[in-house]
């Protein structure tokens, strides 16, 4: 069994990939390191690859459904990528729409959609020399 | 050939072993990848069912045969409080989102043959085929 | 007469058996181009002793446990002859050209004999209805691939899928085609996939459910999905049957699925003249 799943920091975004079967330890774990690292990185975006995965059953798409909402009020957009054609044709019929949660075909694809649909608030934008601001006080 | 092979269901890592032992049944039973993986799916969703509403309890997984095709036969049973309501367990619980529904009719949407046995105080036992 | 005695009778003559079933075999005439004698004399032998030992062990219920390395061996050979092209009649000589030598060796026995006999039927019955079983998977298959073949999905542009359906769509069909397009779209990479319809005379509720399950199954794996070419008719009966459409796109014509795809993926087509 698997101790940890990694979770990869690139630029603003965190990408993590989920290739073993899930239970409940490593899902909650999951959960709270990646709430965790949303934060310490200020995240803007989170990418959960599940090419690998055979199987997604209630209790994967409760944990995405749920990681999806945390990091929606941490402002972090989440998006999963790499839905194999069985899963989906299986979610369908089992009723599992994972509601919320944007897709994409593979993680080229979703970095993307991430680098389309974040906004940053501000943008630092490193000082030229055309525009020099003029300072108020002296009144020119 | 007939053949059955009991599969205990006590804690969760009994989850991934069941779904290991039905995806090979299916694969031999020469299902397609899509019919594999709805059988396995609904086998994981009974079976985390039985553990965490039931208390545990155990699995009898058979390769058999129906309408003359190679069939996969899982029977979860459990000794857990039973089903009180039993049309009210087969209503949809996914779409309301809430994410407490049993998965119960969803696990039957995704077999050919489902079948339920449960009384309150005397446990559940659900019973899925797979042929086509 | 008690079982026992069968199994015994047989364990006693089970050499003389075996060469009388081999002789029997030869005489009806044994499919040169498809299997040796070699190999006929030792599927033979290995038939025979797991028979008996499971007469010993079992009795005469074939469908106790212990007749299951039989009935294992069996499926394996007639499975094995159906592939090889052995016809049904040469299948069940192997088994029931077993009683010549059972009938020589208990004709004083009626009632063993009878019993020996009700056996080989069963067996060589099991037999037949593996070897059918296995032809029957065998157009199985080939339909399948007759269906794949059928319904092709086309790239029109990069990014860009078609699925031109033709004809009455039944539930099977309708399955294959949209695996077959899901699976398209993983391959291929691509963001739309346009499901024309202008060649489906009728839509049914199994069929129009089908369809939307498939534009459902390939948004949650990221991929977008047009349907084209729905006939006035069409659009009738599916508000007819109540089939809730949501927010799938819809267009007359494949041409404008196309266009509006293109549009989608910021493609334009310049013309390379200046009017």
């Amino acid at each position: 069994m698997v101790d940890k799943i990694p979770i990869l920091k690139m630029g603003r975004y965190l990408l993590l990939s989920i290739q073993v079967d899930m239970h409940d330890q490593l899902a909650m774990d999951l959960q709270e390191d990646l709430t965790e690292q949303i934060v310490r990185h200020s995240a803007k975006g989170v990418l959960i690859d599940i090419s690998s995965l055979e199987i997604v059953d209630s209790f994967i798409g409760r944990m995405l459904s749920h990681i999806a909402s945390v990091s929606r009020i941490l402002d972090a957009k989440v998006i999963v990528v790499g839905m194999q054609p069985a899963v989906a044709i299986t979610l369908v019929e089992l009723g599992l729409e994972l509601p919320g949660i944007a897709t994409a075909l593979n993680v080229e694809k979703g970095m993307l959609w991430l680098e389309t649909h974040v906004n940053d608030d501000l943008v630092a934008e490193v000082e030229s020399d055309e525009h020099r601001d003029t300072p108020a006080e002296t009144g020119n | 050939m007939t053949s059955t092979e009991t599969l205990p269901l006590k804690q969760e890592t009994d989850i991934v072993i069941i779904r290991q032992r039905v995806r090979k049944a299916a694969e031999d039973a020469r299902l397609g990848l899509v019919s594999q993986t709805k059988i396995v799916t609904a086998a994981s969703e009974i079976a985390r069912n039985a553990l965490i509403y039931g208390g545990g309890g155990e699995c009898l997984l058979e390769r058999t045969f129906r309408d003359g095709r190679a069939a996969v036969r899982l029977i979860v049973a459990d000794k857990g409080q039973g089903i009180a309501d039993m049309n009210q367990a087969m209503v949809d619980g996914y779409t309301s989102g809430n994410g407490l529904g049993l998965g119960l009719s969803g696990a039957r949407r995704l077999v050919d043959h489902f079948a339920i046995q449960s009384a309150q105080g005397e446990g559940t036992t659900v019973e899925l085929w797979k042929w086509k | 007469m008690t079982v026992d005695s069968l199994a015994d009778t047989f364990k006693q003559n089970e050499s003389a058996l075996l060469e009388q079933w081999i002789e029997a075999q030869r005489k009806a005439g044994i499919r040169s181009d498809l299997i040796d004698d070699r190999t006929m004399v030792d599927n033979s032998r290995d038939l025979l002793k797991v028979f008996i030992k499971a007469l010993s062990e079992g009795g005469k219920d074939v469908e106790h446990a212990s007749w299951a390395p039989v009935k294992s061996l069996l499926e394996r050979l007639s499975q094995a002859q159906s592939r090889q092209g052995f016809t049904p009649t040469e299948t069940a000589t192997f088994v029931f050209s077993l009683k010549q030598p059972l009938f020589t060796l208990l004709a004083q026995q009626p009632d063993q004999l009878l019993a020996a006999s009700q056996l080989v039927d069963k067996l060589g019955l099991y037999g037949m209805e593996r070897f059918v079983a296995s032809r029957e998977e065998v157009i199985r298959e080939q339909q399948e691939s007759m269906l794949e073949l059928s319904t092709p999905v086309v790239q029109l542009w990069r990014g860009v899928l078609a699925v031109p359906l033709i004809g009455s769509l039944d539930s099977n069909r309708t399955q294959v085609v949209m695996e077959a397009l899901l699976q398209k779209i993983v391959e291929t990479e691509s963001d739309i996939a346009i499901i024309d319809i202008t060649g489906v005379p009728t839509v049914d509720t199994m069929v129009a459910q089908h369809l939307l399950k498939t534009i459902t199954a390939a948004k949650l794996m990221g991929a977008r999905c047009i349907i084209s070419g729905i006939r006035p008719q069409i659009a009738a009966t599916i508000v007819h049957l109540g089939v809730e459409l949501g927010d799938v796109i819809t267009k007359a014509s494949l041409s404008d699925a196309f266009q509006l795809a293109l549009k989608e993926l910021n493609v334009r087509l310049v013309s390379p003249n200046a009017r």
